[in-house]
């Protein structure tokens, strides 16, 4: 890495301030006026539609192997949302997941 | 159903959050590792993690850092990554904007994707809850997960020492991120935004980091009002 002092200082606080505003944005300006019905009906499924879409591309391409498919790794994913599914329970999905990426590394590593 | 008191509250959101330090301990000791391995000083990786508090976005920085891409890339993309953060900021609007001004500051710099999703599945089952209810809710989840990025940050720097890579930490992000999911696919309408939304992603990979996500997450949410319009026209 060759990157000065300078310029890392600039990064971290340029990323704070950014980031900051990013979370502030609508809480901050809007305030407490009402948003339109059909407004409501999209940011409700927020959640849904972003976290999956950062997740998908770490768990079929996993920087950690390059960004090939590892079989590990699928299954650990597959099984974290199925535990959770099945339980609705946040450390029972976590567990299931971790367990099963460590037993599938032993195995299949 | 009275309201509860919002320290009721707090202490629900804090139970709810406790879960979390697993998972994040993991995360922010491995952002404290590669980052003093990359050549960052402690105070410069704890500055990182006090300041931003965003883990795939300090991820993201650190990789672009590393690969010497200009200041300016290295921003756009931690930012872009960081973007959904303003449709969190979005739905929190209906439940916590009648807060007063330095109370949204404060919850706007705890708005991370963990007390965001517990808060909002929280809201969603207790639509009643006064304000006051809801931003001690919001703050009790938050007590257990910030700090905790904070410390495990600082404790993963102080030992420097390389995590094995059999340990596979660096799936603990994907873990961490699927068991949020989950619990939130409660109705056709979400489990139609998430599947969206991971095809629109995987599709739009091509595009520079954190776009192709927003422009996902975009889709998957008309995707996902529109199925609700759809459920509703039909019941």
């Amino acid at each position: 890495m060759t990157i000065s002092d300078a310029e890392l200082w600039t990064i971290i606080a340029v990323l704070g301030v950014g980031t900051f505003l990013i979370r502030f944005s609508f809480l901050g300006l809007i305030g407490d006026r009402k948003l339109p019905d059909w407004v409501l009906r999209h940011l409700r499924y927020t959640p849904v539609a972003v976290l999956p879409g950062l997740v998908a591309p770490l768990v079929i391409w996993p920087p950690a192997t390059g960004g090939e498919p590892d079989l590990p790794r699928l299954l650990a994913g597959a099984a974290t949302l199925l535990v959770g599914l099945a339980t609705k329970s946040l450390m029972a999905a976590v567990f299931g997941g971790a367990g099963t990426l460590y037993f599938a590394l032993y195995v299949l590593g | 159903m009275s309201a509860p008191a919002p320290r009721t509250c707090f202490w629900r959101g804090f139970r709810a959050g406790l879960p979390f330090v697993i998972v994040v301990a993991p995360f922010a000791g491995l952002f404290g590792v590669v980052a003093t391995d990359a050549g960052l000083s402690i105070t410069e990786v704890m500055a990182f993690s006090v300041l931003v508090i965003a883990g795939a976005a300090q991820f993201t920085a650190l990789q672009l850092m590393t690969e010497n891409a200009p200041t300016a890339i290295v921003l756009a993309t931690a930012l872009a990554v960081n973007l959904r953060m303003a449709m969190y900021s979005a739905a929190l609007v209906p439940h916590l904007g009648s807060a007063p001004l330095g109370w949204r500051v404060v919850l706007a710099y705890f708005n991370v994707d963990q007390t965001y999703a517990l808060s909002q599945a929280a809201y969603d089952d207790n639509p009643t809850w006064p304000v006051t209810a809801k931003v001690a809710f919001f703050l009790g989840t938050a007590i257990p997960i910030c700090p905790m990025w904070y410390v495990f940050t600082w404790a993963g720097a102080a030992l420097g020492t390389r995590i094995p890579p059999e340990f596979a930490l660096d799936f603990a992000v994907p873990i961490t991120f699927l068991a949020l999911i989950a619990p939130a696919l409660r109705t056709a309408a979400h489990v139609a935004a998430a599947g969206t939304s991971i095809a629109a992603a995987l599709a739009l990979a091509w595009m520079p980091a954190g776009l192709g996500l927003i422009c996902a997450g975009i889709v998957a949410m008309m995707v996902g009002a529109r199925v609700e319009t759809w459920l509703e026209a039909r019941a």
